[in-house]
């Protein structure tokens, strides 16, 4: 029997996962009908959410477990099924900000994370503004890590403020930020309005960062483990088939719908095939694996990644140790991926936690079939992240 | 925060003029409350901390939303001047508001029975705004459609030489033989049309 399940997205290239299995047939595999809803921020996702109005959503890894933390608006479980991508954000500068910067010398290499950091820490206005999409996001981690670990710190010299996405651009030009870090394709938009460069992508700060999450909220995911097993199937298939290289023009095609994203097939063909215009002079930069849908295991949910992002958060903000370590086990259900998708030929890392940070290559890991290589998976600092033991 | 006893402010967000006097309307109507209203949302949370509110009602759909989310983690606990809903003990009433497609957030530690009034006003008039905002663009897609189905009609006419009733009668069999709307057949005249101008 079909079943129809409302979920919701937000219009970025990272959805994709979700409107493929909508799009392509794999959800009408496991007999889902799924119904699409775009949605206008992440409050508004996270609210229908909670209350029902959807029974699933592409979210910020960072969502939930602030959820799962009592961080934010709204303190209820909600549960984080399967990665959808890693990685997929850039960070862009306003151009006279840019034209600084160069001035200083911005190395070639658009990876170099520390010299680029550094450029900026030297070219830009105290504080520097930054805008971000959410105050709970892998963009404000990853600034918060980028910039901090290079000597500028929030808030004397260093304001994060929430700029919806699609408003970036708007909101460079008015001078309320002087730079961005803001998933695709709206860093590439923001390039073609000339309004910004793009400096540096996310994945040079963290090679691995998880970036968006299927969510559920817990009560659902409790009442219909049938439904959550075969939308799982359904969203990692569709993952699967995005990490074909062949399938980048169709994937473009269907974000480009003016009901999806409604931006050009070509501009959201840059970020899939890690090929950015980074100017309005038309530089282009290779950057492999820009964002991951599927490769090195990318759907697995760590728990070590969600404890980062638990202790970070708990930094910052202040927040008890036991919620950090619950945040990681609650939320981040690799249980389920094992269980789900497991049978379907989804080859299982042999630990639900790892080092962050330690691979600098690609290298073979175990796993249920011996086909699993992980990394790269370094921070641009070279520190590495343990999680302590849960207890 | 105002004092207990004094009439709560509240901060309506809302960029459509006409919508936002119906709810300041509405609002003065259910109490005595001091209303201000944000029509421009940009560096929204910044002038939301320099009005110090009580309460803040903001459409759910409204994009900017998400800006007010950085006012739930100011850096002390005791600065965290507002959350929704934080208060959880009538999530009917909540769930009410979020199936209105409003909003509301609220001072930590406010009463609920001080809100209750400020939300079911905002709610009702909510709910009609969005009726009749539904309305309009119901009978602006209908007129949109009929201009496309008399555009058609015309090419019709003078490509075949038939009269109007005839051509509306080859639309409806088309669309009835595709089971299309006659709208989207007729959209497709147009568009050939234009296409082989």
């Amino acid at each position: 029997m079909t079943a129809k399940l409302d979920i919701g997205y937000i219009p970025l290239v990272d959805a994709a996962p979700l409107l493929v299995a909508a799009e392509i047939g794999f959800a009408a595999e496991e007999g889902l009908e799924i119904m699409l809803h775009r949605e206008p921020s992440w409050s508004a996702i996270r609210d229908r959410l909670a209350f029902g109005q959807l029974h699933a959503a592409h979210m910020l890894a960072p969502i939930p477990i602030a959820m799962s933390m009592g961080l934010g608006g709204l303190p209820l479980p909600v549960d984080a099924l399967q990665v959808l991508s890693v990685n997929g954000t850039v960070i862009g500068v306003s151009r006279p900000l840019a034209a600084r910067m160069r001035e200083r010398g911005v190395p070639s290499d658009i990876m170099a994370a520390a010299a680029v950091g550094r450029a900026l820490i030297e070219a830009c206005p105290r504080p520097l503004k930054i805008g971000v999409p959410f105050p709970f996001s892998m963009h404000a981690e990853l600034l918060y890590y980028w910039l901090g670990a290079l000597g500028l710190h929030a808030p004397q010299q260093l304001t994060v403020r929430t700029i919806p996405p699609p408003r970036m651009a708007e909101a460079m030009e008015a001078g309320e930020i002087d730079a961005f870090c803001v998933g695709e394709p709206w860093g590439s938009v923001a390039v073609e309005q000339g309004v910004a460069d793009i400096v540096l992508p996310g994945c040079a700060i963290w090679r691995f960062a998880p970036e968006k999450v299927l969510a559920v909220s817990r009560s659902f995911r409790e009442t219909e483990p049938d439904l959550i097993a075969r939308l799982m199937r359904a969203v990692w298939r569709a993952g699967r088939w995005l990490g074909d290289p062949s399938h980048h023009m169709a994937t473009a095609e269907i974000l480009a719908q003016p009901r999806h994203l409604d931006v050009s097939p070509e501009i959201l063909s840059r970020s899939l095939e890690g090929r950015l215009i980074v100017s309005a002079e038309g530089e282009v930069r290779r950057i492999p694996r820009f964002v991951e849908f599927s490769a090195s295991a990318a759907q697995f949910p760590w728990r070590s990644q969600a404890l980062w992002i638990a202790t970070r958060l708990s930094e910052r903000l202040g927040a008890d140790p036991a919620d950090v370590a619950r945040a990681a086990r609650d939320v981040f259900r690799s249980d389920l991926y094992r269980a789900n998708l497991g049978p379907i030929g989804a080859d299982l890392p042999g630990a639900s936690e790892k080092v962050e940070g330690s691979l600098d290559a690609e290298t073979p890991v175990s796993s249920s079939l011996g086909r699993l290589f992980m990394g790269p998976d370094s921070f641009f600092d070279g520190r590495i992240f343990e999680p302590l033991p849960l207890s | 925060m105002t004092k207990p006893g004094a009439a709560l402010r509240i901060i309506v967000v809302e960029p459509d003029a006409e919508r936002a006097h119906q709810v300041v309307d509405a609002l003065r109507g259910a109490g005595d409350f001091d209303v201000t209203v944000i029509g421009d949302s940009s560096a929204l949370s910044r002038r939301v901390v320099e009005l110090d509110p009580d309460v803040v009602l903001i459409d759910i759909a409204n994009p900017s939303r998400d800006s007010l989310e950085e006012l739930t983690i100011a850096a002390a606990p005791t600065e965290r001047a507002v959350a929704m809903f934080v208060d959880r003990s009538d999530d009917a009433m909540t769930t009410t508001a979020v199936e209105a497609g409003i909003s509301a957030y609220v001072v930590d530690g406010l009463r609920p029975e001080r809100i209750k009034p400020v939300l079911d006003a905002a709610i009702a008039r909510f709910k009609m705004v969005s009726r009749m905002r539904r309305e309009l663009e119901a009978t602006k897609a209908a007129l949109a459609e009929r201009k496309t189905i008399d555009r058609a009609k015309g090419l019709l006419m003078a490509a075949r030489g038939i009269g109007e009733d005839e051509a509306y009668t080859l639309l409806r069999r088309t669309a009835m033989d595709q089971g299309k709307r006659i709208a989207e057949v007729a959209a497709a005249i147009v568009t050939a049309a234009e296409l082989l101008k």
